[in-house]
């Protein structure tokens, strides 16, 4: 072929058939996002975010101070693991993960002076939008579903036939696919919050902040106010509930329950309208690296 | 006749940062060819190559580039290249993957993206070190490898914004060998340089810019009739320059003739071009004297820069 007429077969074909471009060119983002974005020393923290509760895990169960094997144990070792997900993945681990990886995104090539690289390219900037958004979700599910399935894997295998029987025979695996979903979810909630923050604000990190404070005050708001928040629709999907310790119980709102469809589609939605603000939003950026 | 959708229309175009203005009321529409964009510091330039890409968005007015608008960049961008002046890379990436990569986003397969990775690269002189890290480059190198990223997709227009800055003479050479041989291959360029000779030399037209204000707008000769209130300046080579100077003074729209230090020509300044070239003819039928060579000796870039917008303009 020669090489002087692809460019007019290529408009052609990008006019005939869009959403292939559209998803061809989604894949090539995420390829190179993935490149440059999920192996990098930068990353290190990252790591450390997800992996702090499999290391202590990995410990806990090759460590000299071992618990005794029973069905006390087994018990209190499953509140643990709920705990890890409950209280530190959603809220401290995955929601700073997913702070640094989708604020990266846009706002970090504005830092750097590369985002007129991916203006300049034969690419819709919504495209731009949901590639990368694709690519920070995957970067953040990689890491942290597989920072849990090693915490469950040596929180049961410790517990060697109780712990086999109770994956394998009870709610364990139930268990650990709702966990699967809540990582999923939270990933792609926060995930288009910070990307939407990026794209507003200069800074993301006041409004970041701000959104911390508000995920960590919902649960004692009242219920139309719980509803604002992305905690409360993970909340729904949680299979072992961990309650606040002490007084903190005593303020504690428990709304009516939603049922799974509800949340499940509602973060959909909402992550679904975050992006297409996002995309909104993108349209209209303009490369001044002076102001940055 | 050129149709309107193979030129870069600009039609009212104002750009404002805040109360600051960018540019203001810009209207011109520039055929294929090269065309130089001059201007001192701060004239906006560079806005204005920003604008015709999208990279900012104009307060006012349309922008269309061979009957595309940069609101459509996926269509856009396939005809479009534009090698800007920010000299930042993204992090640890290779001169090849600095290439390789906007092909494969423009939907390339990796085999031909490849390729024209490849012969872009060796088109501006950069294979053997496309493998580097772009991070160790020097500035040349640099600026080569993205005018390389800019070609690399053979667009129908390339916008360059000062892509001689920090090339070597050699280099710089090579560069202009390169536009020119763009714009024989039917490329439409748009140049911006502050090596006003470099511009000179290649151009098919200029752009004159200040203070957001396009000054003058066209083909070198045809802005440089215009500056009516600069006399032009004309060297006659000839045998007998003392009585071509004595006839030269006849004339009233002439205002100054120096003979050369060798004795071989004259420099006339003439506010009336053609009247001085009808007593040149006059002279000659009359055998009075015998001409060698006649140029136009402020017909370039420099000088009209320097009469529309003055010699302290500091160019950058």
């Amino acid at each position: 072929m020669n090489v002087r007429e692809v460019p007019a077969g290529l408009v052609a074909r990008t006019r005939e058939q869009p959403w292939r471009a559209w998803r061809s060119q989604v894949g090539v983002l995420i390829q190179r996002e993935l490149r440059r974005g999920l192996f990098t020393k930068r990353r290190l923290w990252i790591y450390l975010l997800a992996f702090v509760p499999t290391l202590m895990t990995f410990i806990h169960k090759v460590g000299p101070f071992r618990d005794p094997i029973n069905a006390e144990a087994l018990h209190s070792d499953t509140e643990v693991l709920a705990g890890i997900v409950q209280l530190y993945y959603v809220k401290l681990g995955l929601f700073f993960a997913c702070m640094g990886i989708f604020s990266w995104l846009f706002r970090g090539e504005m830092v750097e002076r590369t985002l007129h690289y991916a203006f300049l390219s034969p690419v819709r900037r919504e495209v731009l939008v949901i590639g990368k958004f694709l690519a920070g979700s995957i970067t953040a599910i990689i890491l942290f579903e597989a920072a849990l399935l090693g915490c469950f894997y040596f929180v049961y295998s410790r517990l060697g036939s109780l712990g086999s029987a109770y994956v394998f025979h009870g709610p364990g695996l139930r268990q650990m696919g709702a966990y699967v979903l809540v990582i999923a979810l939270g990933t792609l909630g926060y995930g288009a919050v910070f990307l939407g923050l990026s794209l507003v604000f200069k800074n993301p990190i006041v409004p970041g902040a701000l959104f911390f404070g508000w995920e960590a005050v919902t649960p004692i708001l009242p219920r139309t106010l719980q509803l604002l928040s992305i905690t409360f629709y993970l909340k729904q999907l949680y299979p072992v509930k961990v309650f606040p310790p002490g007084i903190l119980s005593l303020f504690t709102v428990e709304p009516e329950p939603l049922s799974w469809f509800t949340t499940i589609v509602g973060l959909l939605c909402f992550t679904a309208a975050v992006l297409v603000f996002s995309c909104y939003r993108i349209r209209k950026l303009e490369i001044t690296y002076t102001t940055e | 006749m050129i149709s309107e959708n193979s030129k870069i229309v600009f039609e009212g175009v104002s750009k404002f940062y805040g109360e600051i203005l960018g540019v203001n009321r810009v209207s011109f529409s520039l055929e294929p060819g090269i065309t130089a964009l001059v201007g001192p510091n701060g004239s906006g330039k560079t806005t204005l190559m920003n604008l015709m890409t999208g990279l900012i968005q104009p307060t006012h007015g349309t922008v269309m580039v061979r009957g595309l608008s940069p609101s459509q960049p996926d269509e856009f961008f396939k005809q479009v290249g534009y090698c800007t002046q920010f000299d930042s890379f993204p992090r640890g990436i290779k001169g090849y993957d600095f290439v390789y990569w906007p092909l494969r986003l423009g939907g390339f397969p990796h085999a031909q993206a490849a390729e024209l990775a490849r012969e872009a690269l060796a088109r501006v002189g950069m294979q053997e070190a496309a493998n580097r890290r772009a991070a160790g480059y020097s500035k040349g190198m640099r600026q080569r490898v993205r005018l390389a990223q800019a070609i690399a997709h053979h667009p129908s227009v390339l916008i360059l914004d000062e892509p001689m800055n920090g090339l070597d003479p050699m280099a710089r050479a090579e560069m202009l060998a390169l536009f020119r041989a763009l714009a024989d291959e039917g490329l439409h360029l748009v140049i911006s340089s502050h090596i006003l000779e470099d511009v000179d030399r290649i151009s098919d037209r200029v752009v004159l810019m200040s203070s957001g204000f396009i000054v003058a707008e066209g083909q070198i000769q045809s802005v440089r009739n215009e500056v009516r209130d600069q006399p032009m300046q004309i060297l006659v080579r000839c045998s007998n320059a003392k009585r071509l100077a004595a006839e030269a003074f006849s004339l009233d729209h002439v205002v100054e003739a120096a003979i050369q230090s060798d004795g071989g020509g004259v420099l006339v300044r003439t506010t009336n071009a053609d009247e001085f070239f009808l007593l040149l003819n006059r002279v000659v039928v009359a055998g009075l004297v015998q001409i060698e060579a006649v140029a136009p000796a402020d017909e370039d870039v420099n000088s009209i820069y320097q009469y529309l917008i003055g010699s302290d303009g500091n160019l950058a």
